[in-house]
């Protein structure tokens, strides 16, 4: 069972964004980096894959600067075989991202290319679909749920109201939500292991950008309370507001 | 430049979904500030060609609809089909989406299709010296992002709850397109509903979210009555302390790991209001927030607070608030 799994760094989900001086960026002074919380999902759902096959190889990709490569390391740590990096700095554009990773896993060997449902920084949600486009392969995006059995996949996948059950063959992509698993954390051996790991890196060029960012701007501030009750007598003054001022009920 | 826009109008087992209405409601606006018509595309099963008349209130002038059985489930292969039929004859500036589970996952596959950018969770839409402009949250909403297309067509797939379709009295014109159902590399054999019928966090109106001030898996009824009080367009959310300590599932999750939301009311019940949840629900239009600290950070951005035993509070809140609503 051989799996590709394709992830990114991103600012840690505790992060307070401050906007950076281009005001295009964030701000990245004292932020902490993580690998993307879904894409932990991914490379555990490929390790169990590999673990339960008996044999294979989890080559992890990413397409990022060289500070991605701590990255890496980490999923390496987890418990994949090999690191790629495909050196550059991916924009809010998806499309040459998804082209670049599309190129770049087109020559492997694999069984299942394998995303985290959507990185937490763009939240562009669009890659995995692309590169299973670009591929021309089967996909299940926001997988819940996976049985892969004799070379074909039942994914669950979560929509509104419930899971939708999507059959198909391999080679194909996955794109994973949390619930799909629990990520094991790095044991200290994997840590020591990940340092000897293979990690190959190409300096690429990404596509030209056909959707750039004008600006980023913090949401606009809430006022915070207006009212504020103390305990249950509150409550009906609260539900009159609701009603006759803010209109909500 | 072309001033037409295409929607993808999205049905489940041969019945629109709201957020069909919204995507065409937002390629109508878009199509205003163009100059344009609004033509929508749907696949669905027979009689999908009668559903679609509906999305002429919210602006469709025109609807491509291609009919099959096997068209009941979300088939992306034929899906891409349509749109790639559609978009070839007419001159389209922009292809809507909805921001929905199947919108989110068939966009992109168009994007490459119609080798064109795209620009996901969309909360408006504007035209800037002919240049088409979106505004879309990033971090899960801790910022916005004012984005630019360079090159047609622009694809946008739209939050739900954010464009309200108008109510125009006007009917589409329907014509039905052939579009084959193989070859397909994925079959969907069906959806399997989450045992009680509910709204989706993502799409409910009003959302009721519990967080650890709850105490417990088994405290919920408070909750559930609650939204029971409040009517068919409200469900419940979650916060990732509970979810991740499995009393809830992870469907409910409000936040940057969950579901980002905008509700027209929002109830924060127990979360003391951590930054990756404030992140995903700060856009709702009016924030109710109960809990015990009068310090949470949750009454930094709620409009009502109450300060107080939610276990007090909230039935006494159901209670009221069915007195508001069989009153009128």
């Amino acid at each position: 069972m051989n799996s590709i799994v394709c992830i990114k760094r991103v600012p840690d989900t505790e992060t307070r964004v401050r906007i950076g001086p281009d005001g295009k960026n964030i701000d990245p002074s004292g932020v902490k980096y993580v690998l993307n919380p879904f894409d932990e999902f991914a490379l555990e759902e490929a390790i169990r894959l590999k673990e339960k096959a008996g044999a294979g190889t989890i080559t992890v990709m990413t397409v990022g600067e060289d500070d991605s490569k701590e990255t890496l390391r980490t999923a390496l740590a987890m418990g994949a075989d090999q690191a790629v990096l495909l050196r550059a700095r991916p924009g809010m554009d998806a499309l040459p991202v998804a082209r670049a990773l599309a190129d770049a896993i087109r020559s492997r060997d694999f069984d299942l290319v394998m995303f985290g449902k959507q990185a937490v920084d763009d939240d562009n949600m669009q890659v995995p679909s692309m590169v299973a486009e670009l591929l021309k392969l089967p996909s299940a995006t926001v997988v819940v749920e996976l049985e892969v059995a004799d070379g074909r996949v039942v994914a669950r996948r979560e929509v509104e109201g419930g899971h939708e059950v999507v059959e198909f063959g391999l080679p194909a992509v996955i794109s994973a939500q949390k619930g799909l698993n629990e990520p094991r954390y790095p044991s200290l051996k994997g840590i020591m292991a990940a340092k000897k790991k293979p990690m190959e890196e190409v300096d690429i060029e990404l596509g030209a950008a056909r959707l750039s960012v004008d600006a980023l701007n913090l949401p606009p501030e809430r006022s915070g309370a207006g009212f504020k009750g103390e305990g249950a007598e509150a409550v009906p003054e609260l539900v009159r507001m609701l009603h006759q001022e803010a209109k909500a009920i | 430049m072309s001033t037409n826009v295409l929607a993808f109008a999205e049905l489940r087992d041969g019945v629109l979904r709201p957020t069909a209405a919204e995507a065409v409601a937002a390629a109508r606006g878009l199509a205003d500030e163009l100059g344009g018509s609004v033509d929508a595309v749907a696949i669905g099963p027979p009689g999908t060609s009668e559903a679609v008349a509906a999305l002429g209130s919210a602006g469709a002038d025109r609807a491509f609809v291609a009919e099959d059985e096997s068209f009941r489930n979300y088939h992306p292969d034929a899906a891409l089909r349509a749109l790639e039929q559609v978009a070839a004859a007419g001159d389209y500036a922009a292809v809507v989406f909805s921001a929905s589970m199947q919108g989110k996952d068939l966009a992109p596959r168009a994007a490459v299709r119609l080798d064109a950018p795209l620009a996901t969770d969309v909360t408006s839409i504007a035209v800037d010296s002919g240049v088409i402009t979106a505004r879309r949250p990033v971090y899960a909403g801790k910022a916005m992002a004012d984005v630019r297309f360079d090159g047609a067509p622009a694809l946008l797939s739209v939050r739900p709850n954010v464009f309200t379709p108008g109510q125009r009295d006007t009917t589409p014109q329907v014509e039905s397109i052939d579009v084959a159902a193989d070859p397909t590399r994925q079959v969907v054999t069906g959806i399997e509903s989450a045992a009680r019928e509910s709204l989706d966090v993502s799409e409910a109106t009003i959302v009721v979210a519990g967080g650890r001030g709850l105490q417990g898996p088994d405290k919920w009824g408070i909750i559930e009555d609650l939204v029971d009080a409040l009517g068919p367009d409200a469900t419940i959310g979650a916060s990732r302390a509970v979810v991740d300590a499995g009393w809830r599932p992870h469907s409910e999750q409000v936040g940057q790991t969950g579901k980002v939301v905008s509700p027209s009311l929002y109830f924060a019940i127990g979360i003391s209001g951590a930054i990756q949840h404030l992140a995903g629900m700060r856009t709702a239009k009016v924030i109710v927030a109960v809990n015990k600290d009068p310090d949470a950070p949750i009454f930094n951005i709620a409009d009502y607070g109450i300060v107080g035993d939610l276990f007090e509070v909230v039935p006494l809140m159901a209670e009221e608030i069915r007195k508001v609503r069989s009153s009128g």
